[in-house]
C-alpha cells in the first residue's frame, strides 16, 4: 500500500466529523480525492502487478502500437508506454508533493514570523516576498535548471524555493488576526515566549489555511515540473517524468502516435484538476479564504 | 384597544444540520399603536427571533407557523414583494450596531431619502429636505450640513439616530428595536432612549423594544412580556413584572441583576476601606500614544493608579476613555511612552528575560470575550495547563492534571470538563475556565478586563461570586476593568473613573459613586438606568434637569 496515499486519508480522518461531513457532501472534491489515490496507486503499486524494463532501450520493440503485449505501445527506444507512464508519474508526483510541502513549510515560517513580529521586521519580510513575486517563478525555475541540470532533490528544492510566496502572505495573513486573540493576550501578560505564541496557539489555528494552501501548491509543482521537464531541463534520461515524455512523445504525434502524448498529457490534467478539486474542498470544508 | 401588532400562537423552528431546533413555541403578544412592549429574557430565549417574525425577517431555514399581523396586514403567509411594502413603511426595525446598519459608502441624507422614495412618490428634492427634517428630528445638530456626511464621520450615538430616521421615515405604526442601545456608552444610552420614547409619544407609534437590559425596561417600556427558553413566562405592566413579579424565573432573573445603589451613606460602609497593604502594581504618569506624527492617538495622558495587596480596585469609563489600555499597561502588553509601572515593586519595563518571566508568574488574566480568550484547538486542561507549561516547566504531567482538577474544583466546574473543548462549554463556564487558568499559579494580582460583560445576568452574577469568594480565600489583589458601574459598585473597594484617557476622579467606591466630586461622574451615574420603574421615572427627570442645567 502506499504510504502517500494512506497519509492523505489518514490527515481527512483527524478532522472532526462535521468537517469531513461538510467535505464529502461535495462530490467533485471527493472525486478528486479518489482520482488522486487511484493515480498514486497506479504509480506505486502498479509496476509491481505490470512489470516493464524503463533501463534498457530495445531498439526491436520501438513505436509498437497498443496491443495485448503492450496495452499503450511502446516509444521510440522501445520502452513500454503503459509502464513509462507509472516511472515518470513516480517522478511527477514525488516531485510535486516533496516541493509543494516544501514550499508550504518555508511559506508558513517566514509568514507566522512576519505576521507576529509586526512593525518594520515585517515590513522588510513581505517587501522580499514581493520582489519574490515580481520576477516570475518560471523564470527562475528556467534559468537555475539550465545552469545545474538538477536530479530529483535538486528540482524539489529549486521549486520549493521559487513557490513558498504565496503561501507565505496567506499565513502572514492569518497570524496578523491571531496574534491578537485574547489567548494570545493572555499568554503574553503572563510571560509565555514569543515561540510558545506562534507554535501552541497561531500556527495550529492556521492549519486550515495551511492545508488548502498546501494542496494547491502541490498541484502548481506537479505543474512547474511539467513545464520544466517539457522544455528538457527537467530529471535527465533514462530518468523521465510525464512532462519529459510529453515533450519526446512530440514529434512522434505528428506521424500518428498518439500513444505517445494522449497517455502523459491526460495525466498531467486529471491529477492537477483532482488536486485542485480537493482544495476547493477542503478550503469550503473549511470555510477558509482560498488562495491568496 | 387597536393593536399595530398582533402575534397568535406563534412557533418558529430552525432546520439546521444536527435536526429541528425549536426556537419559539406559542408565544402570542399585542403592542398597541403609542404603547411600548419590552421583550425580555438572558440568550438562546428567542426574544430576538420574535423580533424577526414580526417584519418576515426569518432566515430561509426557519419555519414559522401561527398568526403574525401588524397593521392587518398577515406576516407569516405574505410573499416577499408584500412584506416589502410592509417593511419600512407600515412597521421599521432599528437593530443593534449602527455601524454595520448603515451603508459605509453612502452619504446619510441620500440613504434617508432612498428609505423615503422607496415608499412614497416624492421627487428627489422633496426627500433629501424631508431626510433633512428627520436629521433634526432625531436630534443631529447642523442637519443640513450633516446630511452629505458619511457613517464613518458620525459618532455611535449619532449613526444609530440616524438609522432611527430611516426607521422613521415614513411614519411606521410599529417600531421594531433589537437591542437599540446595547453597543453605546450609558450617557448615549440614555439620550437614545429619551429620543424614541419622544418619538413614540409624538406620533403613536407602537415600539416593540427587545433587550436583556432590565434599566432600559424600567426607562422606557409600558408593558413586559418575560421569555424563557422560546416562551413567554410572565406579561404585564411595567412596574407589576418588575417590582412583584409573579413567576418563579422572573424573580431570579431580576435578583441576578446588579443594582446601582443610588442612595446611603458614603463613608462607614465595610467595603469603603481604604487598603493599607503594600502596592501591587502602580502606574506613575503615565502616557501612551498610539501612532507616530500628526495622526498619533494619545490613548492616556498622566494617569497614575495604584492596586495594593488584597484590595480590588474598580477601573470604570465609556469606551474610548482609556481603562483597557491602562490595564494593558499594567501587564506590560503595551508600552507607556512616559511615566514608570511597576509590577510587585519592580520596574517591569526594566526587567528582561527570566526576572521578567518571575515577575509576570504573579499576575493572572481574564479578558472579555469568553469566545476568543480560549484557544478552541485545545482541551480545557491544556487552556488551564497553559501557565504552568510556562513557569514551571519542570512539573510532571500527573501532577499538573491533579493540579488543573483542583482549580476547576475552585471555580466550581467538574473535574470532567478538563478533557472537552472550549467549543462545548457554555459562555460562564469558558470565562469560568479563563478564571481557573489565572489562578492555577496562585496570583498576587488578577486583571479582569470585562469579564462578564459578553455574559447573561444571571450567569454573571455566578462568576462575580466564584471570583469574590476566591479573593477572600486566596487574597489576590483585583484590577477590575468594567463599563458597568452597578457591577464595579458591587466589587470593588475603590474605584477609578476615567474619561479621555485621564483620570477623572478616584476614591473609595462608596463615596465616589454616592457623591461624585466631579460634572462627569455625576452625569454618568445619572445615566445608568435601574431597574424600578418608579425610581427611574425619578431618576430621569432629575437627568434631565441636570443636562438642562449644564447646557445653560
Amino acid at each position: 500500500m502506499s504510504v502517500q496515499s494512506a497519509g492523505r486519508w489518514g490527515l481527512i480522518a483527524q478532522f472532526p466529523a462535521p468537517l469531513r461531513a461538510r467535505f464529502a457532501r461535495n462530490k467533485l472534491a471527493v472525486a478528486g480525492l479518489v482520482v488522486v489515490a487511484l493515480f498514486f496507486l497506479f504509480c506505486f503499486v502498479g509496476p509491481l502487478l505490470y512489470s516493464t524494463d524503463q533501463i534498457h532501450t530495445d531498439l526491436t520493440q520501438v513505436n509498437l502500437r497498443p496491443s495485448g503485449a503492450h496495452w499503450l505501445g511502446t516509444d521510440a527506444v522501445g520502452h513500454d508506454e503503459l509502464g513509462r507512464l507509472m516511472y515518470g508519474g513516480k517522478v511527477s508526483l514525488l516531485v510535486g508533493l516533496a516541493a509543494g510541502v516544501l514550499a508550504t513549510v518555508i511559506g508558513t515560517l517566514w509568514g507566522s514570523v512576519a505576521g507576529y513580529a509586526g512593525g518594520w521586521v515585517d515590513a522588510v519580510m513581505m517587501r522580499v516576498v514581493d520582489a519574490g513575486i515580481a520576477i516570475p517563478a518560471l523564470f527562475i525555475l528556467l534559468v537555475v535548471s539550465a545552469i545545474t541540470t538538477p536530479g530529483v532533490p535538486g528540482l524539489i528544492v529549486i521549486l520549493g524555493l521559487v513557490s513558498w510566496l504565496v503561501p507565505s502572505r496567506l499565513v502572514r495573513a492569518e497570524t496578523l488576526t491571531l496574534k491578537s486573540r485574547d489567548y494570545v493576550l493572555t499568554l503574553r501578560a503572563i510571560g509565555g515566549s514569543h515561540s510558545r505564541a506562534i507554535t501552541r496557539h497561531i500556527l495550529p489555528n492556521s492549519v486550515s489555511t495551511i492545508v488548502v494552501a498546501a494542496t494547491f501548491q502541490v498541484a502548481d509543482a506537479i505543474l512547474l515540473v511539467a513545464y520544466v521537464s517539457y522544455l528538457g531541463l527537467g530529471v535527465q534520461p533514462p530518468s523521465t517524468d510525464w512532462g519529459g515524455m510529453l515533450s519526446a512523445g512530440l514529434t512522434a504525434a505528428y506521424s500518428g502516435r498518439w500513444w505517445l502524448i494522449v497517455p502523459p498529457g491526460l495525466a498531467i490534467i486529471l491529477v492537477v484538476c483532482a488536486f485542485n478539486a480537493v482544495g476547493d474542498g477542503l478550503r469550503d470544508a473549511f470555510d477558509v479564504k482560498g488562495r491568496g | 384597544m387597536n393593536s399595530i401588532l398582533e402575534i397568535e400562537n406563534l412557533g418558529v423552528t430552525f432546520s439546521t444540520e444536527s435536526g429541528d431546533v425549536p426556537a419559539v413555541r406559542g408565544v402570542s403578544l399585542r403592542v398597541a399603536a403609542g404603547e411600548t412592549l419590552a421583550l425580555v429574557g438572558e440568550s438562546g430565549s428567542g426574544k430576538s427571533t420574535v423580533a424577526l417574525a414580526a417584519l418576515g425577517l426569518l432566515p430561509g431555514n426557519a419555519l414559522a407557523s401561527g398568526g403574525v399581523s401588524v397593521g392587518g396586514t398577515d406576516v407569516v403567509g405574505a410573499g416577499e414583494a408584500e412584506l416589502a411594502r410592509l417593511r419600512g413603511r407600515t412597521a421599521s426595525m432599528v437593530f443593534q450596531e449602527p455601524a454595520t446598519a448603515l451603508d459605509p459608502l453612502t452619504r446619510i441624507g441620500k440613504q434617508i431619502a432612498e428609505v423615503v422614495r422607496n415608499h412614497r412618490d416624492v421627487s428627489r428634492q422633496e426627500a433629501a429636505a424631508e431626510a433633512v427634517g428627520l436629521l433634526r428630528r432625531v436630534g443631529i445638530p447642523e442637519p443640513e450640513r450633516r446630511a452629505s456626511a458619511f457613517p464613518f464621520q458620525l459618532s455611535g450615538g449619532q449613526r444609530q439616530r440616524v438609522v432611527i430616521a430611516m426607521a422613521i421615515a415614513n411614519s411606521p405604526g410599529l417600531l421594531v428595536a433589537d437591542e437599540p442601545t446595547t453597543a453605546l456608552d450609558v450617557t448615549v444610552q440614555a439620550e437614545i432612549l429619551d429620543l424614541l420614547r419622544a418619538l413614540a409619544v409624538d406620533s403613536g407609534t407602537g415600539v416593540l423594544l427587545v433587550t436583556h437590559n432590565m434599566g432600559v425596561v424600567a426607562d422606557f417600556a409600558d408593558r413586559v412580556a418575560v421569555m424563557l427558553e422560546g416562551e413567554v413566562v410572565e406579561t404585564g405592566a411595567v412596574e407589576e413584572v418588575l417590582l412583584r413579579p409573579t413567576h418563579e424565573y422572573t424573580r431570579r432573573l431580576l435578583a441576578a441583576v446588579p443594582r446601582l445603589a443610588v442612595t446611603g451613606s458614603g463613608s462607614g460602609t465595610a467595603v469603603g476601606k481604604e487598603a493599607e497593604g503594600a502596592s501591587v502594581v502602580e502606574l506613575r504618569h503615565v502616557s501612551v500614544q498610539f501612532g507616530r506624527g500628526p495622526r498619533a492617538v494619545r490613548a492616556l495622558e498622566d494617569v497614575s493608579l495604584t492596586v495594593r495587596a488584597g484590595e480590588t480596585v474598580g477601573l470604570v469609563g465609556e469606551s474610548g476613555s482609556g481603562k483597557s489600555t491602562a490595564a494593558r499597561v499594567a501587564l506590560g502588553l503595551v508600552a507607556p511612552e512616559s511615566g514608570s509601572v511597576s509590577l510587585f515593586g519592580a520596574d517591569l519595563r526594566k526587567a528582561r528575560g527570566r526576572a521578567r518571566r518571575a515577575l509576570l508568574s504573579g499576575v493572572g488574566v481574564v479578558l472579555q470575550d469568553p469566545v476568543a480568550s480560549l484557544d478552541a484547538r485545545m482541551s480545557v486542561a491544556e487552556c488551564v495547563a497553559e501557565p504552568l507549561r510556562v513557569h514551571r516547566r519542570g512539573m510532571g504531567a500527573a501532577e499538573r492534571r491533579e493540579l488543573v482538577a483542583e482549580v476547576l474544583e475552585l471555580v466550581r466546574l467538574p473535574r470532567e470538563l478538563a478533557r472537552r473543548g472550549p467549543r462545548e462549554l457554555s459562555g460562564g463556564q469558558r470565562q469560568r475556565v479563563s478564571l481557573a487558568r489565572a489562578l492555577v499559579l496562585e496570583p498576587r494580582l488578577l486583571v479582569a478586563d470585562e469579564p462578564t460583560s459578553a455574559l447573561d445576568v444571571s450567569v454573571q452574577q455566578t462568576v462575580l461570586e466564584v471570583i469574590a469568594e476566591l479573593q477572600a480565600e486566596l487574597g489576590f489583589a483585583c484590577l477590575f476593568v468594567s463599563h458597568d458601574l452597578a457591577v464595579v459598585q458591587q466589587f470593588a473597594g475603590r474605584v477609578v473613573v476615567m474619561r479621555g484617557g485621564r483620570v477623572e476622579e478616584q476614591g473609595p467606591t462608596m463615596s465616589t459613586l454616592l457623591h461624585p466630586e466631579t460634572e462627569y461622574t455625576r452625569r454618568l451615574i445619572a445615566a445608568v438606568p435601574v431597574p424600578d420603574p418608579v425610581l427611574q421615572r425619578e431618576r430621569r427627570e432629575r437627568r434631565v434637569a441636570l443636562g438642562t442645567e449644564a447646557g445653560a
